[in-house]
């Protein structure tokens, strides 16, 4: 019990980046691979910001003069990850641009149609 | 076939990090420069959100970058859009007059809230990107709710580069007035109040704005593509 108490976070992290991976991996819709892509991301940044996490933590801000910096979470993963979402956002909506070109040029979304994306 | 190599490759990969997870202890400070960015982070930089004193600060160069990969995504995606289909002319539907209504009294609000998170983002939780993400919500609501609205596409790129060029002069002020790229050159007056922390709040301002006005184009390019 105790490893799952000190585990489950990163279980849980790498459980988002490994389902990312195999929806990536399997899909033929490219929808579908994108949406993979986006799990895989959340994943990633779900275990970056468990690795900073301390025992009884709390967020890395002195917002009275008392606060003491004793269970202060690691700020670094945090800068890390919070720029990370909104990149991935953008990604997202570039992936989802080139989907709908190809629809556009193809007319299907599936991968195994599209001759030059097969594998 | 290709499913059972998919589930091989990951058992693979899943064993692999399984190994190299058992040695990270989970719960615990790991970084000396994350206990030294707390411990000092509050009298080096002013601010007293060390998350943006890291943001900003101490790795506003490595922000520089991050803002820039945000940039060439947008354009990317502006130019992928834009090139070779012409005009749509389909006629959309107008929205009902409380859902019209509703978003241009909620519009405003929005702007103001995210302004608020990106001008107080030395202070409180929030920040530049948070912000420029909350104000391009609210272009979102705009879009889905009033559809013949558009913002204008030369305010939008306006806002983008002033902001650009506003991160990108400070920190070359910094080389200016002592030894190196985004020096905090400025004051660092008491913690906790509005005008402290030098010159993080100028560029989360000038983040913000870039950020905000980004996101926004990127909604309306493709919301141009589904009409």
């Amino acid at each position: 019990m105790s490893f799952l108490n000190s585990y489950i976070y990163y279980i849980g992290a790498f459980g988002l980046i490994l389902i990312g991976l195999y929806i990536i991996l399997v899909k033929h819709n490219l929808i579908k691979v994108i949406i993979g892509l986006g799990v895989l991301d959340t994943g990633v940044n779900l275990f970056l910001i468990s690795v900073g996490y301390v025992n009884k933590g709390t967020a890395p801000i002195f917002s009275k003069p008392g606060i003491g910096s004793e269970h202060m979470v690691d700020a670094v993963p945090q800068a890390l990850v919070l720029t990370a979402i909104v990149i991935g956002v953008a990604v997202l909506a570039l992936a989802l641009s080139l989907a709908i070109r190809l629809y556009q040029h193809y007319g299907t979304l599936n991968l195994r149609k599209v001759r030059e994306q097969r594998w | 076939m290709r499913r059972a190599v998919a589930i091989l490759l990951l058992i693979i990969v899943a064993l692999g990090i399984s190994i190299s997870l058992e040695k990270i202890p989970f719960g615990t400070l790991k970084t000396k420069v994350g206990k030294y960015y707390i411990n000092e982070g509050r009298e080096e930089t002013g601010a007293v959100n060390i998350v943006t004193a890291v943001v900003v600060n101490y790795r506003g160069f490595d922000t520089l970058g991050e803002v820039t990969v945000l940039f060439i995504a947008a354009i990317g995606l502006g130019a992928v859009l834009r090139a070779g289909v012409g005009e749509g002319t389909k006629k959309t539907e107008s929205a009902s007059l409380v859902l019209y209504t509703g978003c241009r009294l909620l519009f405003p609000l929005i702007l103001v809230f995210g302004t608020y998170i990106f001008i107080h983002g030395h202070l409180t939780p929030g920040g530049g990107f948070q912000g420029g993400a909350i104000i391009a919500s609210g272009f979102l609501l705009i879009y889905l709710g009033c559809r013949e609205r558009r913002i204008s596409r030369t305010a939008s790129n306006l806002a983008e580069s002033l902001g650009g060029m506003v991160f990108v002069l400070i920190g070359l002020l910094g080389l200016v007035f002592g030894s190196y790229f985004l020096l905090n050159f400025l004051p660092k007056g008491t913690a906790n109040t509005l005008f402290s922390a030098g010159i993080i709040p100028i560029i989360y301002v000038a983040i913000g704005f870039k950020v905000g006005s980004e996101l926004a184009s990127i909604i309306d390019n493709l919301i141009e593509e589904s009409q």
